[in-house]
């Protein structure tokens, strides 16, 4: 393998590359555009950390004192749009890209134009949602579901700005999905068959046909309400024969695959890094791969559990309600598959291992509270409090955010070749755990006492719980600028690492050379 | 396989997954329709029944609501009629427009509990079609419907509610497609 390093170093010297900013956005490159994507999520991670900060600020008291009811109606939509297709989606794509063909052993990704392509329109659709707060009017108040009529009738003008952002953020990831598919069918090396492939790219390969299915069904969604709101049709309007329940249908036909678009690849990450801690081999193998298809197949079916106070027929709460806790066998499966591999292993606490173990722990939490709310009877008390929001944040932050968290100390090394500062890694593991639970925990207990969501005050008795939630919130963001300085002083220098950063980990990605050459498997490696 | 080979067939899918968006659309009437759930009103135009079953009677009651700034007062001239199952019923509606220009008026009717919806057959109703008011006028309307035997035993009231659009901007521009999306739904 070194004589191999070698040539790709050479092939390296030879490279024509342009300078400074051009470099980065002609670039085709997977390492680059992972790269890319990576620093797009974080700041964005950071602008939709701001808006929930101004949200846990409102709320830190009963009343209105900080901004008005308008502005914080549009600060919990934009936070919601940025976090989800701003932050944790580009994160997983980024890491896709940077390690699904180190992965396989492919020398790039398969498209590459493409690629650049699905990076660099990203950021003008951003541009054009964050621009929409600062006009005439405000940006978008009517919740990142954008439920019609809300969206359509009574929504302002700037509406249109909103749609179309959306619109090219679902083409971006249409095409980075199509790529991710295309690489992993077409360019894996010799004698990787499916069954060896890593879990990463096993589940990141049933996200990008999630994404495929259910991006367009989003795009129609948001057409439908760009029709509806002004060139007067009425898909979601009774006065022309339509109906607003429809929207929630096609929205959540969507919205449902959406939500393991986000977890799958988090899966993938933990079931990487927990053997490799451990010193095992992933325990149950093949089941992760059946259960990851069977979670993503079961998400068409479910997406009603969004709308059991709509006054569905009792026929279809039934269904949706089996459907739904039929998905926690198979989530069930992979976290004691998850278990099973820790079990009796050499285990250390590594940065990435901690993150994993806390993924593992607070992501099934967030489980439990998403089997409460599939209960229909129960579902009419927790619909629209603050119980649903502890169960998605649970599930999003603990979980999809923890895993990105978790996978960028894993592969942070690989990148940049140099090791991290641990303590400070450690300061961040150890500060944001604390205060993730302090933040969400107690949201549980305020929505299950009937605390709606989306609202700018709220009744007195909540006000204690509410200013333990706020201090919880601005630790919890503070803390992730430790993260933010974590990654750039490794990325500015560090102490070398070898190619093997972790003695237990396997896979293609740690037999190229730290930090990892610019052009990787040139030549396909021969996999045993 | 070619890499030009798959993206164009995923490329395939994603379109054609936009267009299953919007085939959503008719499809969830159609679903509704074949397992019954969800009971949305019969719009077609009823034929007489053939049977009265006179061993029970059904309350059926009327109520309507204006939409929003709708400027209409519509109401049923008796609150709840005593029906048997296959007779038909005769009911008058009285409509006024309150304000002080013409105005095109669009019901949509809903039948409460859901279940019994698809048993309310209408013959004639003045939510089949949109309907003209000059300034102020005030109309009468007939609605001629009955409920059918079917109806599950257990259901003994009924709710026929109306919501009352004011759809004078849209009617003008194009007044057929209006009332034929309406009747389609």
């Amino acid at each position: 393998m070194s004589t191999l390093v070698e040539s790709q170093e050479q092939n390296h010297e030879h490279h024509h590359m342009p300078k400074g900013f051009k470099r980065w956005l002609y670039t085709t490159n997977h390492k680059d555009i992972g790269s890319l994507y990576l620093i797009f999520s974080l700041t964005m991670f950071i602008v939709g950390g701001a808006m929930a900060m101004v949200i846990r600020a409102e709320l830190f008291q009963p009343g209105l004192q900080l901004v008005d009811p308008h502005f914080f109606n549009q600060m919990t939509t934009v936070h919601g749009l940025i976090m989800v297709f701003g932050a944790v989606m580009p994160a997983f794509t980024g890491l896709a890209n940077w390690m699904i063909p180190m992965m396989i052993g492919a020398p790039d990704m398969a498209l590459p134009r493409m690629n650049n392509w699905s990076f660099w329109i990203l950021p003008f659709a951003f541009s054009i949602l964050l621009m929409s707060l600062f006009m005439e009017g405000g940006g978008p108040a009517f919740g990142w579901t954008f439920y019609a009529p809300l969206s359509t009738t009574y929504s302002n003008d700037n509406t249109a700005l909103f749609v179309f952002a959306v619109h090219i953020m679902g083409i971006s990831s249409i095409m980075g999905a199509i790529n991710v598919i295309v690489t992993i069918v077409n360019l894996r090396a010799p004698g990787m068959t499916w069954m060896k492939l890593p879990l990463f790219v096993w589940t990141w390969l049933i996200t990008a046909f999630l994404l495929i299915a259910v991006m367009p069904v989003l795009a129609g969604a948001v057409t439908m309400v760009l029709t509806d709101k002004y060139f007067g049709t009425s898909f979601f309007d009774a006065a022309g024969g339509g109906d607003p329940v429809m929207f929630q249908h096609i929205f959540w036909f969507f919205g449902h695959p959406e939500v393991y678009i986000m977890i799958l690849p988090a899966f993938g990450i933990i079931s990487t890094i927990v053997p490799t801690f451990s010193r095992k081999k992933l325990f149950g193998y093949a089941s992760m791969v059946y259960a990851t298809s069977s979670i993503a197949l079961l998400s068409f079916v479910v997406w009603a559990h969004h709308m059991f106070t709509t006054g569905m027929p009792l026929a279809g709460e039934l269904f949706f309600m089996y459907a739904t806790m039929l998905i926690s066998v198979p989530t069930g499966v992979k976290v004691f598959n998850w278990v099973a591999t820790m079990w009796r292993g050499s285990i250390t606490f590594e940065i990435p291992m901690l993150f994993s173990i806390a993924f593992i722990v607070l992501f099934t939490l967030g489980g439990f509270s998403g089997l409460m709310l599939a209960i229909t009877p129960a579902d009419f008390q927790y619909h629209d409090t603050y119980f649903v929001v502890a169960h998605f944040h649970y599930v999003l932050v603990t979980g999809a955010v923890f895993s990105i968290m978790a996978g960028a100390y894993y592969w942070l090394p690989k990148w940049t070749g140099h090791m991290y500062n641990i303590a400070l890694a450690k300061w961040h593991f150890w500060l944001s755990l604390v205060s993730v639970n302090v933040l969400f925990f107690p949201m549980h207990f305020v929505g299950l006492a009937g605390m709606p969501r989306r609202i700018p005050d709220y009744a007195l008795q909540f006000a204690d719980f509410n200013a333990i939630i706020s201090i919880g919130g601005f630790a919890f963001g503070l803390s992730q600028l430790l993260f933010v300085l974590v990654v750039y002083k490794c990325a500015r220098g560090g102490e070398s690492v070898p190619s093997k950063v972790w003695d237990g980990a396997e896979g293609l990605e740690w037999e190229v050379a730290s930090p990892a050459p610019y052009h990787t498997f040139s030549t396909p490696p021969e996999v045993k | 396989m070619e890499h030009s080979v798959l993206l164009k067939k995923l490329l395939l899918s994603a379109v054609a997954m936009f267009a299953f968006a919007f085939a959503l659309v008719p499809l969830y009437d159609v679903f509704c329709d074949v397992t019954g759930l969800n009971g949305k009103p019969n719009m077609e135009v009823a034929t007489q029944s053939q049977q009265i079953v006179n061993s029970r009677t059904v309350d059926v009651s009327f109520t309507t609501h204006a939409q929003q700034s709708a400027p209409f007062a519509v109401k049923a001239q008796q609150y709840m009629v005593q029906v048997k199952p296959g007779e038909m019923t005769e009911v008058t509606f009285s409509a006024q427009n309150l304000s002080k220009s013409a105005r095109v008026m669009q019901a949509v009717p809903s039948v409460s509990p859901g279940r019994a919806a698809k048993y309310l057959h209408k013959m004639a109703c003045f939510c089949f079609d949109k309907q003209a008011f000059a300034a102020s006028e005030q109309l009468e309307f007939k609605l001629l419907f009955y409920v059918d035997t079917e109806l599950p035993v257990d259901v003994k009231e009924l709710t026929l509610s109306y919501t009352v659009f004011d759809i004078s901007d849209s009617a003008q521009a194009n007044i057929h497609t209006v009332t034929a999306s309406a009747v389609a739904s």
